[in-house]
């Protein structure tokens, strides 16, 4: 702070949107959107005081599970849980393989490219549930119609980013192999597969990861597995096997990520 | 003025980097510390602001121990020492003012530094070294804009703005050009010579060193095995620090005195022009 | 990659004997798995239902092609608690996410030993458990209606937005923190200079993202009661009114192109 100052210049921080006019409207915008938006819960106060006595049971439940009175259903439900999630995922991922290929732009005939790209919008539009409700009316209660859900969901996720691995590969390496006169299989296997196999290997294990969380609850619409038993003991009141069965799916999801992380680790 | 007593710092690994450092600098004066990587260096002036915590030994800044601080005087004690830092470590995202303005966080409170209403004198501060430093067209710019040079220029008015009485200065030079690190020497020795502050250079270009730094402390493995006159070290000293080697067209043996005054001449004629010129470009 | 000597001859393998066994014993092990899955899945299935899957989806598109626009007006405001539900529930969950985050990251939390992992168990058991299960269970306490859905997405989007904000800061630049810190900061003034800025990008784009998600979310909590257009859809499939099914979906489809779009426009801004 040497010399004395000339003329004092102001400062002040560039702001986020420069114009003020807009800046404004913007923050009046939010403000009152979350008026109305809060406005529009329309809290019954009564109603929650009265359901934190049931709330409290619950967390109570948790300290006390019930895994013994229910304990037929929960292992047929985690059965059919985990075997919905072992198929659809398997087949999901055979699947989104080929839909992938067609939908990378560097590879694709641009027929192909809009066909593939269709079939991976029209899958990641829908919720796994609302799909699920769909595919019971056609297939039928039970585990099947999960299974074609679970795997119609992990088609459109994976094709997806596969898809765009694909359009990111060296294309050096893809003209390099293409040079040796390589086939159209050959040059899928020599050149496209190394570059983006390990990543997909990572997606695929993370995919089964959420293919167990949803088919932990798509039961609750009737497509197979643990939710309908989970469903039909909340509405029975019955925290005590509720709190098992969330215990149950906990424990495997932890396990499921902590498996997946360690496959992850050491092979890839 | 700053004095480092028996200074020892040992890793929780195990590994030691410094051994019983002592060293003295007097107000004013500016020193490099050379030595090889992992010699110390970049502990060594960690430890004199304590981003690193020294495990044995005493540091003192005229008079007042830092050592024995507990976390609030540490910071007051913090804001006398300005630090520079090799590849600048300015915050990316924020733009040119508030780097520099963030080296008043010491003197301001929190909720005033998080709406950037800093005092009025702050501002004038941070304009008048930025334009010193050659910068004052470019406050709004955003730091990861910037080219090497200039980020590097931000980090010494940052550090300056501090009013400290010490400059920690980590390799300042080490990611720049050739002719970017002399500037930005050359800067940091004029801002030293005009504001009487003493400073700590840590350097591994050794000519860089000579040319423009009137006392060289070297390092070894954690211990000082060189401090003098840039005009004494010569390729046997330079062994000592580096290791064997061949050292010609490295030291100034033939003339050391003409080359240093030479250095000195260069120093003294350089004009803030030259500088905002080359910050221009 | 093995090169064996054989007869003078050098041959090239991709893998020796060991590996490849083992590698064939994996695939053994893999296909039984699915195979026993399969058998499982087939056993608790109708197959009469299932062969006649055709029939009933040729059935349901032909219902579901003469959508009934009337019922449009119906389902505008459930649209809107959709939305809201979405909006509301992401709100919340950054409000509470943010501080889980600081608290979980290694180099921000005040206890290694004690507050990250109860902040990491916060947010691992978060993100086990759907939102639709949440829904289910925060119907019972709060009643029908809107709040529980806004509370079942925020539990939910908890976790998923603590995790990657929580690794976000893990992987900052300490350089640029350790320059703040040598200024004299307060730890405060260290959080607000040296870490915020660095992942304000990464922030905004996962608290986008999960809005974007949270709004497909929404769609299906009404299944269960907690508000939003999932209730229309329940009451239609179950009277077999597909042509106000089919309305439905059309709102949905053009509800989350538009936050996708939304989602896609402002993550480009940031970066």
């Amino acid at each position: 702070m040497t010399a004395p100052a000339d003329t004092p210049r102001r400062w002040r921080k560039a702001p986020f949107i420069a114009h003020a006019g807009w800046r404004y409207a913007l923050y009046a915008g939010a403000l009152i959107y979350l008026v109305i938006g809060i406005g529009s819960l329309s809290v019954d106060w009564g109603r929650v005081i009265a359901g934190l006595d049931r709330g409290g049971a619950f967390l109570g439940a948790f300290l006390q599970p019930d895994f013994t009175s229910r304990w037929n259903s929960i292992q047929e439900g985690m059965l059919e849980s985990l075997a919905m999630t072992v198929v659809s995922t398997v087949f999901g991922v055979l699947l989104s393989i080929p839909v992938a290929l067609g939908a990378a732009r560097n590879i694709a005939p641009w027929p192909v490219y809009y066909v593939c790209r269709g079939i991976i919008a029209l899958s990641r539009a829908f919720q796994e549930v609302i799909i699920a409700i769909l595919f019971v009316a056609m297939f039928g209660f039970g585990p099947f119609a999960g299974a074609v859900t679970l795997a119609f969901a992990t088609i459109g996720f994976l094709a997806k980013l596969l898809a765009e691995d694909i359009e990111d590969i060296d294309r050096g390496q893809l003209e390099a192999v293409r040079a040796t006169g390589a086939r159209w299989l050959q040059l899928m296997n020599h050149a496209i597969q190394p570059q983006v196999a390990p990543r997909f290997i990572g997606l695929c294990l993370y995919r089964l990861d959420i293919n167990f969380r949803e088919a932990s609850v798509i039961g609750i619409v009737g497509a197979g597995g643990i939710g309908s038993t989970l469903n039909t003991a909340i509405s029975r009141y019955e925290y005590d096997s509720a709190a098992a069965i969330l215990l149950i799916i906990i424990a495997i999801v932890l396990a499921v990520e902590y498996s997946s992380g360690y496959i992850r680790r050491t092979f890839l | 003025m700053l004095q480092i007593e028996g200074l020892t710092m040992r890793y929780p690994t195990g590994d030691t980097a410094l051994t019983d450092v002592d060293l003295t600098v007097e107000q004013g004066q500016v020193i490099a510390l050379i030595g090889p990587s992992g010699a110390g260096k970049s502990t060594l002036i960690r430890c004199v602001n304590r981003l690193v915590e020294p495990s044995a030994g005493t540091i003192r800044l005229g008079g007042e121990s830092v050592t024995a601080l507990g976390a609030g005087a540490l910071r007051l004690m913090r804001r006398r020492m300005g630090m520079i830092f090799q590849e600048y470590a300015l915050v990316e995202r924020l733009s040119v003012m508030e780097n520099v303005l963030s080296g008043r966080l010491g003197y301001v409170g929190f909720w005033r530094s998080y709406l950037r209403r800093y005092p009025q004198e702050d501002v004038d501060e941070a304009f008048r070294l930025l334009e010193r430093v050659g910068l004052d067209h470019m406050v709004d710019k955003r730091a990861d804009a910037l080219s090497g040079g200039q980020r590097q220029r931000v980090g010494i008015a940052r550090a300056l703005i501090q009013n400290p009485d010490i400059l920690l200065v980590d390799e300042p030079t080490a990611s720049l050009d050739p002719k970017t690190s002399r500037q930005i020497m050359r800067l940091i020795l004029e801002l030293c010579r005009e504001r009487g502050l003493a400073a700590i250079i840590n350097i591994h270009d050794v000519p860089l060193a000579m040319q423009f730094v009137p006392r060289i402390v070297g390092l070894r493995a954690g211990e000082v095995v060189y401090d003098g006159p840039p005009a004494a070290l010569d390729a046997a000293r330079l062994t000592d620090i580096y290791g064997e080697e061949d050292w010609s067209g490295t030291t100034r043996d033939d003339d050391p005195a003409e080359a240093r005054d030479a250095a000195h001449k260069v120093a003294a004629s350089v004009d803030a022009p030259e500088i905002q010129r080359a910050a221009g470009s | 990659m093995p090169v064996l000597e054989q007869n003078d001859r050098r041959i090239w393998k991709r893998r020796d004997r060991a590996t490849q066994m083992r590698i064939w014993l994996t695939w053994l092990v893999g296909v039984s798995i699915l195979m026993l899955c399969w058998e499982y899945i087939s056993r608790q299935t109708m197959w009469i239902f299932v062969l006649d899957a055709p029939q009933q989806a040729f059935d349901m598109a032909a219902r579901m092609s003469n959508p009934r626009w009337e019922y449009t007006e119906v389902i505008l405001v459930p649209m809107w608690d959709t939305i809201n539900i979405a909006t509301l529930g992401t709100l919340l969950a950054i409000g509470v996410a943010v501080p889980m985050a600081f608290l979980a990251a290694h180099n921000t939390t005040p206890s290694r030993a004690l507050i990250r992992p109860l902040a990491l168990g916060v947010i691992v058991t978060s993100r086990s458990i759907n939102a639709l299960i949440w829904a289910l269970l925060l119907v019972l306490i709060f009643g029908p209606g809107l709040l529980a859905g806004v509370i079942a997405i925020a539990l939910r989007s908890i976790g998923f937005i603590g995790k990657l904000l929580y690794e976000a800061i893990e992987e900052i630049d300490p350089r640029q923190v350790e320059a703040v810190r040598a200024t004299g900061a307060k730890p405060a003034q260290v959080l607000a200079y040296g870490v915020v800025p660095q992942i304000m990008p990464a922030f905004a784009g996962i608290s986008v993202y999960r809005w974007d998600t949270n709004i497909r979310e929404a769609t299906i909590i009404g299944l269960v009661g907690a508000g939003g257009i999932g209730i229309q859809l329940q009451s239609s499939v179950n009277s077999l009114a597909w042509n106000q099914v089919s309305i439905i979906f059309m709102a949905i489809l053009l509800t989350v192109l538009v936050s996708e779009w939304v989602s896609a426009r402002v993550r480009h801004a940031i970066i």
